[in-house]
């Protein structure tokens, strides 16, 4: 197999090498690529749609239909990691283990026996280790802070490198901060899963369903200039608008399936301890 | 020899990543490993991101962000010149193609994890032995 | 709302996926009417394009309101039009088929089973109907993921089956990307219909030809084009029923559709046949895809598994078809994708069944089963000539512009080919309905003589209805093929190829 592998390696890789040959320089000003869409693209968007990201006006306005489907594809990948990892119904074990947050006393509970009230005791596993009091702590402090700047990233996607994708992957990761530093449980008790699951869904709806009220408008499927007789503003700043509003919906997409696919990846679907 | 040395000047960017490429086609062929297989895979996409990207770029421009920013459409809006900034569209693209590979990874490794717990070893071989032995 | 028809087509689908995820959470029963309403409203929507192009020509539909190639653009002719309809009237066929099938096998899980069903209907209408190269390859990565997470979801060997697939997909679609990305950088656009109009200075430059290679080499991974074929029989046998009927008789052709459009529209006839002098060797790659389909076919004791390699030989035929650079074998090649979508459809709609109703589809266990299953048995013996090539069922009539082809290109290899495997095809079959119609049933109790009286045990009627529409529909497509070519295919064919 890697006499196979080394082979077909070895001529793929002559085969792009010797079809480089007709490219143009790297960084030549004077390619076909820089030449043929980017001008208009790099010239106008400020007059079509208003956003000085230009990176970001591509993305959600031109090649918006793009974008919609790349949401559709994390989603997807959400749901596939669900759907193969998920176990719903597990036995009960013999006994559970709970530990009273207080004391630190752990308490072993018979099968069928009285459950304590769940404020004091929080349920651990056999092999729980408790976290670590420095890490713990100023993770604690540090993830509202996180949030705050992936809402500023999002939000400010129009003006500076930003925008729906990475503000969201921020955003999931203060939340799967939250698993790491202490345990699965306690981030699943913040963000549990149905809402978790819903809100995925429902961020691309809100992008699916922005083109879609377009297209009930008269115009085209995501042509936002028609939200100009919704938002009471000229159809330009109507783009800018319409691209703010599906970076919301992707953003919200992006954190939910994050954190859907490290619950369910780190804990092999069981949801109980994490790793 | 001068011909030759100025077209690898120009061009040495798409061949290291073409080799980049390579090597990950290589792992996801040529090694046992289910994980490092998928270790391959993500080399190779992360490759051609790579690839695409270094065709966006331009001599002597900044990044495609218009710096007087939220000046307003229309009067008093500076000329903006399509040589000042680099061309955008392969970054597009991009973003899609790292959403595409951070997708593919999930879903790869959730079967991983599943072929792990059916047959309790993640080598290729003793998997298929595994499954002749039945 | 008519002008709408090409956004319809694959919002409402996607939209209804989404709604059926979140909907899963309240409540499990609201899943399949959404779904069916959704595939219902796609499948009206193709029809009702094919119509207008029928009417009206070629349509471009403008997403978001920017002319291409700034923005994104379907491009609709008579060659989508034709792939659309069957495309959704099979997924929806498939839909109202395996609702029983599904809640066997799926358990719990039948809610996000639908919605990743109707996801992947979604991005194959998106390929087909699409005109911009790059949103291709990201429809291409929803079909394959969801299709991954369908077909894991069988039992025993389906996952790490689905992760050599995910392997050899994950490696086809990074290839298509490259030539994209190649063609990008000597032309600037990512527009089917541009590129065409940028490409003919290029047309002897090495990038070109890097680009058509890879992007030819990438698309032939994802349809299984022998020798890169491992992936498809482990990952259709072992998948679920539901899954492996909607996947087997779509994905690979939708692939080969791919394949013509890049012929046909991004890199003209003139460069891939006339240009480039590949198409003899690829000819005989798919004589030798199609002889080692037949007898890898002839060596399985698997029922499932004999279709799939099957499906491998008739993509030979249709690659085979393709390249022999005429209009008939490019007939033969289009008609192909209709007939062979419907015949794989039926004949897996008949394993399904057989999977529903008893434990396994391995030979053994098929002994006397027309007793037990008459319906479906009848189904599968007309699958069985369509197969075969038997008029008037649809499948002789793709054979016949097929072959008529191979002799006006003077590929007599091709010719023998299709002839063996239409033999291969009648010992296999035939070796199938003699275990079912002939053998004793299983539990016969030892006494073999005379008539057994076997309750009849046929599958429910959701699943017997729609097989029939299929069977139905394998005969009078082949009646009405001549409309079929004369109106559409004869159209969708660039005046240039004789």
């Amino acid at each position: 197999m890697k006499i196979i592998g080394l082979i077909i390696a070895l001529s793929t890789g002559v085969l792009l090498i010797y079809a480089t040959g007709d490219f143009p320089g790297w960084a030549d000003p004077a390619s076909p690529a820089s030449l043929h869409l980017s001008p208009h693209f790099i010239e106008k968007t400020m007059e079509e749609t208003s956003v000085p990201n230009i990176v970001t006006a591509v993305l959600a306005d031109y090649r918006g239909y793009d974008t919609m489907y790349e949401t559709a594809v994390i989603f997807t990948a959400g749901l596939a990691c669900f759907i193969l990892l998920r176990i719903f119904v597990r036995e009960e074990p013999g006994e559970r283990l709970y530990r009273h947050v207080l004391s630190g006393v752990t308490v072993r509970v018979k099968k069928g026996a009285k459950l304590p009230p769940s404020a004091d005791f929080e349920r651990i596993d056999a092999t729980w280790t408790p976290p670590d009091l420095i890490i713990k702590t100023v993770c604690r402090f540090l993830i509202p802070f996180i949030q705050l700047f992936a809402l500023y990233v999002i939000a400010h996607g129009h003006h500076s490198p930003g925008g729906g994708f990475q503000g969201g992957v921020i955003l999931g990761a203060s939340i799967i901060l939250l698993a790491i530093s202490q345990d699965l449980r306690t981030s699943v008790r913040r963000m549990r899963e149905k809402l978790d699951a819903v809100l995925c869904a429902v961020g691309v709806i809100i992008y699916a369903g922005t083109g879609a009220l377009c297209l009930l408008l008269g115009l085209n499927f995501l042509d936002y200039s028609a939200l100009a007789s919704v938002l009471h503003c000229d159809p330009v700043t109507a783009r800018s608008h319409g691209i703010l509003i599906v970076e919301i919906g992707v953003g919200i997409a992006v954190m939910c399936t994050m954190i859907w696919i490290y619950n369910n990846v780190s804990s092999t679907g069981k949801y109980d301890e994490g790793l | 020899m001068g011909d030759l040395i100025q077209m690898v000047v120009a061009k040495y960017n798409y061949w290291i990543y073409i080799t980049l490429m390579m090597i990950g086609l290589y792992a996801m062929i040529a090694k046992n490993n289910l994980v490092k297989k998928i270790v391959g895979m993500n080399i190779f996409q992360t490759a051609i991101i790579l690839f695409y990207v270094s065709t966006g770029a331009k001599r002597g421009a900044t990044i495609p962000i218009l710096e007087h920013g939220h000046g307003g459409h229309g009067a008093g809006a500076h000329m903006v010149h399509a040589a000042d900034y680099i061309n955008p569209l392969p970054h597009v693209l991009m973003l899609t193609a790292i959403v595409v590979s951070v997708a593919t990874l999930g879903v790869a490794l959730a079967l991983a994890i599943r072929v792990y717990n059916r047959y309790d070893t993640l080598e290729e071989d003793e998997i298929l032995a595994q499954i002749r032995e039945k | 709302m008519s002008q709408q028809y090409p956004a319809l087509l694959v919002i409402v689908p996607l939209l209804s996926a989404l709604v059926i995820s979140a909907a899963g959470w309240i409540n499990k029963r609201l899943c399949f009417p959404i779904a069916v309403a959704a595939l219902g409203v796609a499948a009206y929507s193709s029809i009702g394009l094919l119509l207008r192009v029928l009417d009206e020509g070629a349509i471009v539909y403008r997403l978001g309101g920017w002319d291409p190639p700034m923005g994104i653009a379907y491009y609709v002719d008579h060659l989508n039009g034709l792939v659309l309809t069957v495309v959704s009237v099979v997924a929806f066929l498939n839909l109202i088929a395996s609702k029983k099938s599904i809640e066997l096998e799926l358990g719990d899980k039948t809610a996000p089973f639908y919605a990743l069903y109707v996801l992947q209907v979604t991005g194959l209408l998106g390929i087909v109907a699409t005109g911009d190269a790059f949103n291709l390859y990201v429809l291409l990565e929803i079909t394959a993921l969801s299709g991954y997470a369908m077909l894991a979801m069988g039992k025993d060997r389906a996952q790490l089956s689905t992760l050599n697939y995910l392997y050899m997909g994950t490696i086809g679609a990074c290839f298509y990307l490259l030539g994209v990305g190649y063609l990008y950088i000597v032309t600037g656009s990512l527009n089917m219909v541009d590129i065409a109009n940028l490409l003919p200075p290029l047309y002897e430059s090495k990038a070109v030809l890097g680009a058509f290679i890879i992007c030819l080499v990438g698309v032939w991974v994802k349809m299984a084009f022998f020798p890169l074929h491992a992936w498809l029989p482990n990952a259709y046998t072992h998948g679920p029923s539901a899954a492996s009927s909607l996947i087997a008789p779509l994905v690979t052709k939708v692939m080969i559709y791919v394949m013509i459009r890049l012929i046909l529209t991004v890199f003209t006839p003139e460069f891939a046949f006339n240009i480039l002098a590949i198409s003899k060797p690829i000819v005989w790659l798919a004589v030798v895809a199609i002889f080692m389909g037949a007898i890898l076919a002839l060596s399985e004791r698997n029922l499932k598994k004999m279709l799939t390699y099957i499906i491998v030989a008739e993509v030979g035929y249709m690659v085979g078809g393709a390249w022999l650079g005429n209009r008939a074998g490019m007939t033969g090649a289009i008609l192909h994708i209709v007939n062979d979508a419907l015949m794989t459809l039926c004949a897996f709609l008949v394993v399904s069944n057989i999977a529903y109703k008893l434990k396994g589809y391995a030979f053994d266990d098929l002994k006397g089963l027309v007793r037990k299953m008459p319906f479906t048995m009848g189904a599968f013996v007309v699958a069985a000539l369509s197969i075969i090539g038997v008029p008037p069922t649809c499948g002789f009539f793709s054979k016949w512009y097929l072959i008529s082809g191979a002799i006006q290109a003077g590929q007599y290899a091709f010719m023998v080919a299709l002839l063996f495997s239409s033999l291969v095809n009648v010992v296999l079959f035939f070796r199938v309905i003699e275990i079912c119609y002939y053998e004793p049933f299983a539990d016969d109790g030892g006494h073999g003589h005379g008539p057994p009286s076997e309750p009849m045990a046929e599958a429910p009627l959701t699943m017997l209805v729609p097989l029939f529409i299929v069977a139905a529909g394998l005969v009078l497509v082949g009646i009405y093929t001549g409309d079929i070519v004369n109106k559409i295919i004869e159209f969708a064919i660039p005046q240039g190829i004789v």
